[in-house]
C-alpha cells in the first residue's frame, strides 16, 4: 500500500442541498437539508482513504456525489482530471467505468431473481465492448474466484450464499470493470466479526493486486484505522480533519475527532477504571439548520464567542502538521490515554 | 416489588444465584427439519453483577434470552428441557399469570431496535405508563407523572413537554433511553439487554452504556447483556459466557478472558477484530463459516473452523472443562490454547 502523490480523484468545494419544500399546488423552498456542504479533498492512486462520521453526517450522500448518481448543487469532482459532475450521456457512461461501488447491505444489493453469474456479469452488459459476448461467462468465474468464491457456484442465487459470501458478489460485481477507483460504504457494517476480518483482508489483497484506489466509508473507526493510509472525519456536512491514520489516530486535533475516539470501546478490560472518556452531550443538530460559525460549537467543551461568528477552515494550524476545522486545535491522545 | 414475589415464591432465601439458566435447550420445528438452536446452555447473574453473553448471529444468545422472558414464539419453538431459575423457583413450570407477574417486575428487557419494539401510534409516555396501569393498577394521571419522572431518570430533556410525543418523534439514541426508562420502570432485580447498542453512533452507545451502567448501580440490579461487540464487553461486563452453536464454549471472569482465552473461537475472536489504539498488519480471519443449525458438525461444533482440531475433536463433543471455580472451556485442548499465550 504504498501511496504515490498521483491525485486520481480530486474534489473541490463540494456542495449538496436538498431542498425543503411547503405546499401541495405550489410548491415553495422553504429550506434545506445541507447533507455537502463544502468538501474538499484528493484521493491518489493506490491508496485508501477512510471517511468516518455518524449517522447523518452526509458520508453516504458523499459517496453518491462522487459516483453522479446524484448533481452536486455546487463543486466538482474531477476524475484523473475530468469533471464527472458535469459528464452526460456517453462520456459519463465512459468515466463510471472507472469509479466503481461495493453497497453496504449485502442482502438488499443483490437481486434476488438474477442468478450470481447475471449480477457479476451485468456491467459487461452495460459497457459491452469490454469483454466480447463469448468470453464474458469466463470472466465472471474469474472473477469469482479471485474474490474467494467456488466459480462452480455461477449459476446459483443469492439466498444461497450467507452474509459474507453475498458482500464478496457484490465485490466481484465491483471488480468486473476493472476500475481504478472503488468507494465502499461501510462494506462490512452488516457482516459478523469473524467475517469482517475475511472481507478486510480480501479488500486489503485485491488492492495490491489490481493497485486500486479505495474511498473506505464507515463508522467503525477501529475499522477505517485499519484499513485506511489517511482518514477524513465529517460532521454534519463539513470534513472537520484530515491526516493520515497516525495524525488522527494518535494526535487528533479537532475536539470531536477526539470525542469520537474517546468513546470507541477498546476490546481490552485492562485499566478500564481509569480510562478518561468525552461523553458528548446530546445528539448532533440537524442539517436543515445547523449552527452558525463552527457546526460543532453547540457540543464542545472548547467552544467561545469566535466559533459562532466565523467558520474554522480546514487548515493546517500551528502546533500541528495535518489540517483541522478548529479555532482551538490542539493534539491531544485520547485512544491510549489511561 | 421484593414482597410482591416472595409471597409467591415462597422465601426469598435459596441456594445458588438470582437467576439459574440451567442446561436450557430449545429448538425450532421448521419444514427443512429441526434447528437446535440452544444446545445445554447453563449460566447465571447474581444481583449488581454484569454478565456479557458474547456471539454471533445464530449463536442461540438472543432465543436463550427470550426463553427467559417467556416470549418466544412458540410453536415453531419448543423448549426442550432444562430450567430457568429465579430465587429458586423455575419459571418453566409456573403458569402464564404468574410468569407475567415477573415479567417486568422480576425480569426486564431492553430490545436492541427501539423503532421496532415500541407501539408507533402510541404516544411514549403512554407506553412507558402501561407498565403502572397495568402491572399496578395505577391511576392515569399518576401513572404519566411516573413516565415522566422515569424520563427525567434517563436524561430525557424536557421530560413534561415530550410526554406525549410519539416515538417516530425521538432520535435513536432518546428512543433507546424510552426503552430503557419502560424497562426499569417497575424495578425489576434482572435487566436483560440484547444488543442495547448495535444501531447506534459511538458517542451515543458510549451515553447508553453509561446510563445502563448507573442504573444498575443505582438499583443494584442483575444485568445480562448480549453482544457480539468485544468493546463493549470489555468496558462493563464483570463475567463473560462465549455462544457458538448453541452451547456455551468458554465462561470466564472479563480479565482472564480478554489476557488469556481458553477456547480457540474466542481466542480467533480475539484476533480477528481490528483496534483503535493501534494499527496492526493483517487480521487473523477464522476461516469458514458458522454453523447451520440444521446440520450441526459432528462433535465439537467449531472443529470445522478449528486451528487446533484432532481427530477426536470430529467425533466427541467436548463438555464444558473445569479450568478453576470461575472458568470453563468446551475444547478437549484448552491447555494448549491457554499455553499458547497471553494477549
Amino acid at each position: 500500500m504504498t501511496a504515490n502523490t498521483e491525485s486520481i480523484l480530486e474534489v473541490r468545494d463540494l456542495v449538496k442541498h436538498f431542498p425543503l419544500t411547503q405546499g401541495v399546488v405550489v410548491k415553495r423552498q422553504i429550506g434545506a437539508i445541507k447533507a455537502v456542504d463544502g468538501v474538499s479533498f484528493d484521493l491518489h492512486r493506490g491508496e485508501t482513504l477512510g471517511i468516518v462520521g455518524e449517522s447523518g453526517c452526509g458520508k453516504s450522500t458523499l459517496a453518491k456525489l462522487l459516483m453522479a448518481l446524484e448533481r452536486p448543487t455546487s463543486g466538482s469532482v474531477r476524475v484523473n482530471g475530468k469533471d464527472i459532475a458535469a459528464a452526460k450521456g456517453g462520456e459519463l457512461k465512459r468515466m463510471r467505468r472507472n469509479i466503481q461501488m461495493v453497497m453496504q447491505d449485502p442482502y438488499t444489493s443483490l437481486n434476488p431473481r438474477m442468478t450470481v453469474g447475471d449480477i457479476v456479469g451485468e456491467p459487461f452488459e452495460i459497457h459491452s465492448d469490454v469483454v466480447p459476448k463469448g468470453g464474458r461467462r469466463r470472466r465472471v468465474q474469474e472473477l469469482l474466484e479471485v474474490v474467494g468464491l467456488n466459480p462452480d457456484h455461477i449459476n446459483r442465487y443469492p439466498h444461497q450464499f450467507s452474509g459474507g459470501q453475498r458482500q464478496r458478489i457484490g465485490i466481484a460485481r465491483g471488480l468486473a470493470l476493472q476500475p481504478e477507483i472503488i468507494i465502499c460504504d461501510e462494506p462490512v457494517s452488516a457482516l459478523d466479526v469473524s467475517i469482517q476480518a475475511q472481507v478486510m483482508n480480501l479488500l486489503e489483497r485485491l488492492q495490491n493486486e489490481f493497485d486500486l484506489a479505495y474511498i473506505f466509508i464507515a463508522h467503525d473507526l477501529s475499522v477505517v484505522r485499519h484499513i485506511s493510509d489517511r482518514v477524513a472525519v465529517m460532521y454534519l456536512g463539513k470534513l472537520v480533519e484530515l491526516g493520515s491514520d497516525a495524525d488522527i489516530y494518535d494526535s487528533p486535533t479537532h475536539p470531536y475527532t477526539q470525542a469520537l475516539l474517546s468513546a470507541v470501546p477498546v476490546p481490552d478490560p485492562e485499566g478500564r477504571e481509569t480510562r478518561q472518556r468525552i461523553i458528548l452531550q446530546g445528539d448532533p443538530p440537524s442539517p436543515a439548520n445547523p449552527p452558525s460559525g463552527c457546526h460543532f460549537r453547540t457540543r464542545c467543551w472548547k467552544a467561545q464567542d469566535i466559533c459562532a461568528e466565523q467558520t474554522p477552515a480546514l487548515e493546517v494550524r500551528p502546533g500541528s502538521d495535518h489540517p483541522s476545522a478548529c479555532h482551538f486545535a490542539e493534539a491531544r491522545d485520547v485512544v491510549n490515554a489511561q | 416489588m421484593t414482597e410482591v414475589l416472595s409471597e409467591q415464591m415462597g422465601s426469598g432465601s435459596h441456594a445458588g444465584a438470582l437467576l439459574e439458566v440451567d442446561n436450557l435447550h430449545v429448538e425450532f420445528r421448521t419444514r427443512a427439519g429441526v434447528a437446535k438452536a440452544v444446545n445445554g446452555v447453563t449460566y447465571s447473574v447474581d444481583a449488581g453483577e454484569t454478565l456479557a453473553v458474547l456471539g454471533e448471529s445464530g449463536s442461540g444468545k438472543s432465543v436463550t434470552a427470550q426463553t427467559i422472558m417467556g416470549i418466544l414464539d412458540m410453536p415453531p419453538g419448543k423448549i426442550a428441557g432444562g430450567e430457568i431459575r429465579f430465587r429458586g423457583v423455575d419459571l418453566l413450570k409456573l403458569p402464564e399469570d404468574q410468569r407475567r407477574k415477573i415479567r417486568g417486575e422480576g425480569i426486564s428487557m431492553v430490545f436492541q431496535d427501539a423503532l421496532s419494539a415500541l407501539n408507533p401510534v402510541f404516544p411514549v409516555g403512554w407506553q412507558i405508563a402501561e407498565m403502572f396501569r397495568m402491572h399496578r393498577g395505577t391511576s392515569r394521571g399518576e401513572a404519566k407523572k411516573k413516565a415522566i419522572e422515569l424520563m427525567d431518570r434517563v436524561r430525557i430533556p424536557a421530560a413534561k413537554e415530550r410526554v406525549n410525543d410519539f416515538p417516530h418523534q425521538f432520535s435513536g439514541g432518546m428512543r433507546q433511553r424510552i426503552m430503557i426508562a419502560m424497562a426499569i420502570a417497575l424495578d425489576p432485580e434482572i435487566l436483560i439487554a440484547d444488543e442495547p447498542t448495535t444501531a447506534l453512533d459511538v458517542t451515543v452507545q458510549a451515553q447508553i452504556m453509561g446510563l445502563l451502567a448507573e442504573l444498575q448501580r443505582d438499583s443494584n440490579m442483575g444485568l445480562i447483556l448480549i453482544t457480539h461487540d468485544l468493546g463493549v464487553v470489555a468496558d462493563v461486563a464483570d463475567k463473560i459466557a462465549v455462544m457458538y452453536g448453541g452451547r456455551i464454549v468458554e465462561n470466564a471472569p472479563v480479565y482472564d478472558l480478554y489476557k488469556n482465552p481458553a477456547h480457540p473461537y474466542s481466542k480467533g475472536l480475539l484476533e480477528s477484530i481490528p483496534r483503535v489504539d493501534h494499527k496492526g498488519h493483517e487480521l487473523y480471519a477464522i476461516k469458514g463459516l458458522p454453523p447451520n443449525l440444521l446440520e450441526m458438525p459432528t462433535g465439537c461444533a467449531f472443529h470445522p473452523r478449528c486451528p487446533y482440531r484432532r481427530d477426536n475433536c470430529v467425533t466427541d463433543a467436548p463438555p464444558l472443562y473445569t479450568i478453576s471455580g470461575t472458568r470453563g472451556s468446551a475444547c478437549h485442548y484448552w491447555r494448549e490454547v491457554i499455553d499458547d499465550g497471553e494477549h
